[in-house]
């Protein structure tokens, strides 16, 4: 007998080839696209009852004839249905690598961030729009237009065109970075899919990326506490980490950094790899880690790497240092105050430390960022107070 | 992208411009302003920036506890100095300056003389979740 649950990750991980093949077939993508969201919806239906013997196939037969009842429902598109009636064999003439050229589509930079991690997440990953947009707590139908407004924006870009991946991975870094945490696991799909980008193209911010998000997935069980509070990366229980994740990070980074085309994915890679190395908060590697953050900075001239530089400056050189390095950058920057906060603390002014605390909780953008600060705020006023 | 509150009030916001109750108004110019309303979240759906909208009645009453064994102690209706919020809207934008448009459009809809109200609405930005990278 067959498992009676669908495989989620396999339906998922086919999508993009069975899309690859309508459009091969004389589909165009939106079209394609919206058969093969079908056909998976139809897999979620039938499936548990009555599993396929080959879900490809399966995939393929159920979503051209979706195409076909969609093409003929829609008269004024009749011409093309006689142009696509006669099946013509699949993958014919097929040299490029279809599901390739469906991240560049999906990552188009005439798209805006949020929709082409939408239209990224159903078209290449697979996922259903009801998930996207749980994913990101908005209505099923608003999601649903947001994506339907990506593929016209895209409806005049050849499929075959190769495009930057630096935007491909920017995008997925999004996926990985931001979201609600829903029934999908955003964090393990961006991981799933930028996997499958990497078995597809060979490029060292494609390994870069992967093991960055590899290493940070690593920490996520000690990330954490039962309440649902964040722990800072000093006080994580170091043992909770995934030592497998982190070793396949470091080793896939590793090779990245050899070939010597550095980017910005491979320097916080290495800067998430050095913290991974430490047994302990206390043997850290700051002046490596400071390194990398100028590299980082030379890249990607980013005020949030030089906020970040500054921190660990502060921790190489001294808290002394890393408030010289924090007065050259603009205090407007998201959590400036927090870091001034930190190292006025560690500089052995608590009074001044506990003030910035409160008032770095204030200008917070998310709720765990705002508690621990306000805590940190509690903590010391507590000790001023005696 | 990044969620924001429109928030609409019966008092408390500063004076709109156009600031004649809506009960001194002809049928007519109350019937455009609700389509325009309407019109509003319909084209917000279709750019996918719509998330959800609410109308609250003005009549609420502040509650609170009274401890262990008593029945929360209620206090009200409102007085008339209160901040009293008529109703709201979600947007999930890809920008603040997206959200500043929205909100300016919204503030336009029509009111007595079928011109634009130029009522203030507050915009407040969500929490967001943190990110996973942190360093």
């Amino acid at each position: 007998m067959a498992d009676p649950v669908v495989d989620d990750t396999l339906l998922r991980s086919l999508t993009p080839a069975v899309i690859g093949i309508l459009v091969r077939r004389g589909a165009d993508f939106a079209a394609a696209e919206d058969a093969v969201q079908e056909s998976l919806l139809e897999a979620l239906r039938v499936w548990p009852d009555d599993p396929p013997r080959d879900p490809k196939p399966w995939l393929v037969k159920v979503a051209w004839r979706k195409f076909i009842d969609a093409t003929r429902a829609d008269a004024s598109r009749r011409r093309r249905e006689e142009r696509v009636e006669a099946e013509p064999a699949p993958g014919a003439g097929a040299a490029a690598d279809d599901t390739l050229q469906l991240y560049f589509l999906c990552a188009h930079p005439s798209l805006t961030p949020a929709s082409a991690v939408a239209l990224t997440l159903r078209a290449v990953g697979g996922l259903t729009t009801r998930q996207i947009a749980d994913a990101y707590l908005v209505p099923e139908a608003t999601m649903g237009q947001r994506i339907s407004r990506a593929k016209r924006t895209v409806a005049n870009v050849r499929f075959d065109q190769t495009g930057d991946v630096a935007t491909v991975v920017r995008v997925l870094y999004l996926v990985f970075n931001e979201g609600y945490s829903g029934d999908i696991d955003l964090a393990a799909e961006a991981i799933r899919i930028t996997r499958e980008l990497a078995t597809r193209i060979d490029h060292p911010e494609v390994s870069g990326l992967l093991a960055l998000m590899l290493l940070h997935h690593a920490r996520r069980p000690a990330r954490t506490r039962a309440d649902g509070s964040l722990v800072p990366l000093a006080e994580q229980d170091r043992s909770r980490w995934d030592t497998r994740l982190i070793a396949e990070g470091v080793e896939i980074l590793q090779q990245a950094l050899a070939r010597d085309q550095l980017g910005e994915f491979q320097a916080q890679a290495a800067i998430a790899a050095l913290h991974a190395d430490a047994q302990t908060a206390d043997e850290t590697d700051w002046v490596q880690i400071v390194e990398w953050y100028d590299e980082l900075v030379r890249i990607t001239d980013s005020p949030i790497a030089r906020l970040n530089r500054a921190v660990a400056i502060g921790e190489a050189d001294g808290a002394r240092a890393g408030l010289a390095a924090l007065a050259r950058l603009d205090s407007a920057l998201p959590r400036y105050t927090a870091v001034s906060a930190y190292l006025h603390e560690r500089d052995g002014d608590p009074a001044t430390a506990a003030r910035l605390y409160a008032d770095a909780a204030a200008a917070a953008a998310n709720l765990a960022e705002r508690d621990h600060l306000t805590r940190q705020a509690a903590r010391l006023n507590a000790t001023l107070r005696g | 992208m990044a969620k924001y509150l429109l928030l609409k009030h019966y008092r408390g916001a500063p004076d709109a411009v156009n600031n004649i109750p809506m009960d001194q108004w002809t049928p007519e110019e109350i019937s455009d302003h609700m389509q325009y309303m309407r019109d509003f979240a319909t084209r917000l759906e279709s750019t996918g920036e719509y998330v959800d909208g609410q109308a609250l009645s003005p009549e609420g009453t502040f509650v609170r506890y009274d401890g262990e064994g008593r029945p929360p102690v209620t206090d009200g209706p409102f007085a008339e100095t209160k901040d009293l919020i008529a109703g709201w809207m979600v947007i999930d934008v890809d920008s603040y300056d997206r959200a500043l448009e929205l909100a300016g459009e919204l503030s336009a809809a029509p009111g007595a003389g079928g011109k634009p109200i130029h009522e203030w609405l507050e915009l407040r930005p969500f929490m967001a979740e943190p990110p996973t990278v942190t360093e």
